[in-house]
């Protein structure tokens, strides 16, 4: 099936199940499983499963696309964690549970196991557990599930005192789930992001004050144009990380989440001041963006903590510049490289 | 918003150039000192230049029945970034490389083609672009300088302002009146090619405020131009320096201006040995948005590979990409001086402080930070 033919259903069944009362239903503590069903139903779950196990064998490079819409809906569910983990679960032939999964790489501490501010975490019945070494299949229950406390937030703190017991093992990929939860939260930040510059151009046409709308201020034009820029790069860096996928190493994935944590304080703060104070009402959609923005932005590590990776990296690097460093380790899909040009990450 | 900026890879074919560069440029690096190098595409070096051309890397994407490679963006793409990542001195054909000889390519006469295109293509000729006044600059369609039509063709009167290397280069492509009778300043335009030398033409540097001269003021008083000297038709100027400004725009020279500087700067920090947590971190953040810009800068080549014109999008990436230019000295400077008790290489302090105080031009040549953000404001249907 071509990618067409899966994303503009995908965006159909979203725009009509994820509505903003569905969306903020789920925020207060309602059930989602209604909203749940639609998505099993819809057989997205197996977006990234491989085909001989009867999946739609999506690679990540190409679900991009797919991914980013649930981050433009909001998706109040962890679907694209659940879609990773039931791609991994099929690769080790392993049955997929039913419910929401997480992708957890908690510090292992000698008190236990624990990790703080998972998006999503209140939901989810099982999780995908990385050890360093292997992932273990964990079902998740009040015990080791706790509210992160956030407003209107389904954000967990995850905690064991004992390590976890697993119903299954299986290999672990090469960037680990710490990466790629961090992947996710990168395309979900861009998918939101493309979202909120779709509603501040639209508010900066119709809101009118002096006469005339306010895009056609210079001062509101110019800063919507820095809010533009700052959604694509977003969308460059998210679809980066894509491509490299969660196989080839972390660089490009922490250059994602890098470059997207980084563009949330502008992007939030531009869209907020273009709506004035209608935006930072409950009733107006806008803070059902922004305030997963900000969650996400600190989510599976912020900028800072990701850019430490990349510096380390490049900091290590014998390659004499930057663009050659860029180029070998983070741009150039892994495997693509011309032989002696590959350097050992 | 912007949908058909996305991801490309750069194909092996253009790959495969970055060898012949890299092989070309280093002798060339070696007689250069790192301030040198930091000047880039000002760096102003003939022997160079036809050293290029030599190799095939000048006219990449002209037709080869006009002495260029038949090649595509890409391939220039690849090149252009080797060249300035490493601070090549390319000034001499860099602007009819760029964009005078697509422009003539595209507008220019087969007789005018064919005299100047091979030339360009072996380095012979080098190009300066005449659009600044002292009172037109951002406001481009106020330019005063004039051409009357002659006899056997034109007289031209006026003055251009900060012309790169208007003192070293042989022509102009120069954006002048030739008519006042509309009341849209933007028709009766006209673009001609002036010859430098050309009796009544005066060229006088301006010294900038590193010490450097790369850009200079040109009176024209009287100027007799060859009715052959007007590019494409009388009156469609302005569409055309637009067009010449798109070819100037989408080239990813809008990231790799202080490179020099950042690779010098990581050099000393493996040297010194430093690798605290937030040393790591300034790396990461700056090497994170160097590959990012990178990528965004081959989305753009893309579109143009494809024939389209991204106006809008290189606008995005050439403001992202100045102001990550901009701030790396900046942010390089509060570094080595948060660390005084480090030993830095006199030539690091010197290219710092040399880019510091450049690093304002990087907004401003090509179309200021503001005048981009009104074209992007545009391109989103807001004016
Ligand atoms: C290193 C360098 C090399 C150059 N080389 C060349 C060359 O080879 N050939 C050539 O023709 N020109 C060249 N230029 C000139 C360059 O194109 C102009 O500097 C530029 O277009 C801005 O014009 P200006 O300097 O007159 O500034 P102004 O237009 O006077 O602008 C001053 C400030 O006002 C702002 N401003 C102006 N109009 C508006 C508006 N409508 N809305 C909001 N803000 C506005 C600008 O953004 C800027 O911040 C070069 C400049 C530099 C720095």
């Amino acid at each position: 099936m071509g990618l067409d033919e899966l994303l503009h259903p995908f965006d159909r069944l979203l725009s009509a199940v994820v509505t903003p009362a569905v969306v903020r239903a789920v925020d207060a503590g309602d059930s989602p499983q209604g909203l749940w069903s639609e998505l099993v139903a819809s057989g997205y779950l197996d977006l990234l499963v491989p085909e001989s196990a009867g999946g739609a064998g999506v690679s990540l490079a190409d679900a991009y696309p797919l991914l980013a819409l649930l981050g433009r809906y909001v998706v109040p569910l962890p679907v694209g964690e659940t879609m990773i983990a039931r791609a991994l679960l099929a690769e080790a032939c392993l049955p997929a549970p039913g419910g929401p999964l997480l992708l957890l790489a908690p510090r292992q501490t000698d008190s236990g196991w624990w990790q703080a501010g998972v998006p999503m975490g209140s939901l989810a019945r099982h999780a995908l557990v990385d050890d360093g070494e292997r992932l273990r299949l964990v079902e998740l229950d009040s015990v080791s599930l706790e509210s992160a406390g956030l407003h209107a937030s389904q954000s967990a703190n995850v905690r064991w005192n004992t390590i976890p017991t697993a119903s299954a093992e299986l290999a672990r990929p090469a960037s680990g789930l710490g990466a790629a939860a961090a992947l996710l939260r990168a395309v979900s930040i861009s998918g939101a992001a493309g979202r909120i510059l779709d509603f501040s151009l639209d508010y900066a046409r119709e809101r009118v004050q002096f006469g005339k709308p306010i895009g056609r201020q210079q001062a509101i034009q110019q800063q919507l144009a820095l809010l533009a820029e700052q959604v694509l790069m977003a969308r460059f860096a998210a679809s980066m990380g894509c491509r490299a996928g969660i196989d080839q190493g972390v660089l490009a994935i922490a250059v994602a989440k890098q470059v997207t944590s980084a563009a949330v304080p502008a992007i939030a703060a531009i869209a907020h001041a273009v709506h004035g104070a209608l935006g930072i009402t409950a009733e107006f959609d806008l803070q059902l963006y922004t305030r997963r923005l900000h969650e996400w932005r600190v989510a599976n590590g912020s900028e800072t903590y990701w850019a430490r990776m990349v510096g380390e990296a490049r900091l290590a690097s014998d390659v004499a510049t930057s663009t050659d460093f860029v180029r070998r380790r983070i741009t150039v899909p892994v495997g693509s490289l011309p032989p002696g040009e590959m350097e050992v990450p | 918003m912007f949908d058909s900026l996305v991801l490309a890879d750069l194909p092996p074919e253009a790959e495969a150039l970055r060898g012949t560069v890299k092989a070309l440029v280093q002798e060339t690096l070696a007689t250069l000192t790192l301030e040198q190098r930091a000047r880039s595409w000002a760096g102003f070096d003939a022997t160079f230049s036809r050293a290029m051309a030599a190799a095939g890397l000048i006219g990449l994407t002209l037709p080869r029945e006009y002495g260029g490679q038949g090649r595509g963006p890409f391939a220039r793409f690849v090149v252009v970034e080797e060249l300035l990542t490493v601070g090549a001195p390319v000034a001499a054909h860099w602007i009819a490389d760029r964009q005078s000889a697509p422009l003539l390519l595209r507008y220019g006469s087969e007789t005018q083609r064919r005299y100047y295109l091979p030339r360009i293509c072996r380095g012979e000729i080098y190009f300066c672009i005449g659009m600044s006044e002292p009172g037109a600059g951002s406001d481009l369609a106020s330019v005063r300088t004039r051409a009357v039509a002659t006899e056997s063709g034109w007289r031209l009167s006026g003055q251009k302002v900060w012309t790169t290397y208007a003192h070293r280069d042989d022509f102009m492509i120069a954006l002048v009146r030739t008519s006042e009778q509309s009341s849209d300043r933007r028709e009766g335009l006209s673009q001609f090619i002036v010859d430098l030398r050309a009796p009544g033409v005066n060229v006088r540097p301006i010294e900038d405020l590193a010490g450097d001269r790369h850009f200079s003021e040109v009176y024209f008083d009287d100027v007799v131009l060859p009715a052959e000297a007007l590019v494409g038709a009388e009156g469609q100027g302005w569409e055309q320096c637009i067009a010449e400004l798109a070819f100037e725009r989408s080239g990813p020279e809008r990231i790799y201006s202080s490179s020099v500087l950042l690779d010098a700067w990581i050099a000393h920090l493996r040297g010194v040995g430093r690798r605290d947590e937030a040393t790591r971190a300034l790396v990461g953040q700056l090497a994170s948005q160097l590959a990012v810009l990178r990528e965004m800068s081959i989305g753009c080549t893309a579109l143009l590979e494809r024939g389209m014109s991204p106006v809008v999008e290189a606008s995005i990436v050439k403001d992202l990409g100045t102001a990550f230019e901009q701030s790396i000295p900046a942010l390089i400077a509060d570094d080595l001086g948060a660390h005084p008790g480090e030993p830095v290489a006199p030539e690091l302090v010197r290219t710092l402080h040399y880019l510091s105080q450049l690093s304002p031009a990087f907004s401003l040549r090509g179309g200021t930070r503001e005048i981009l953000r009104g074209i992007i404001a545009r391109g989103m249907g807001l004016r």
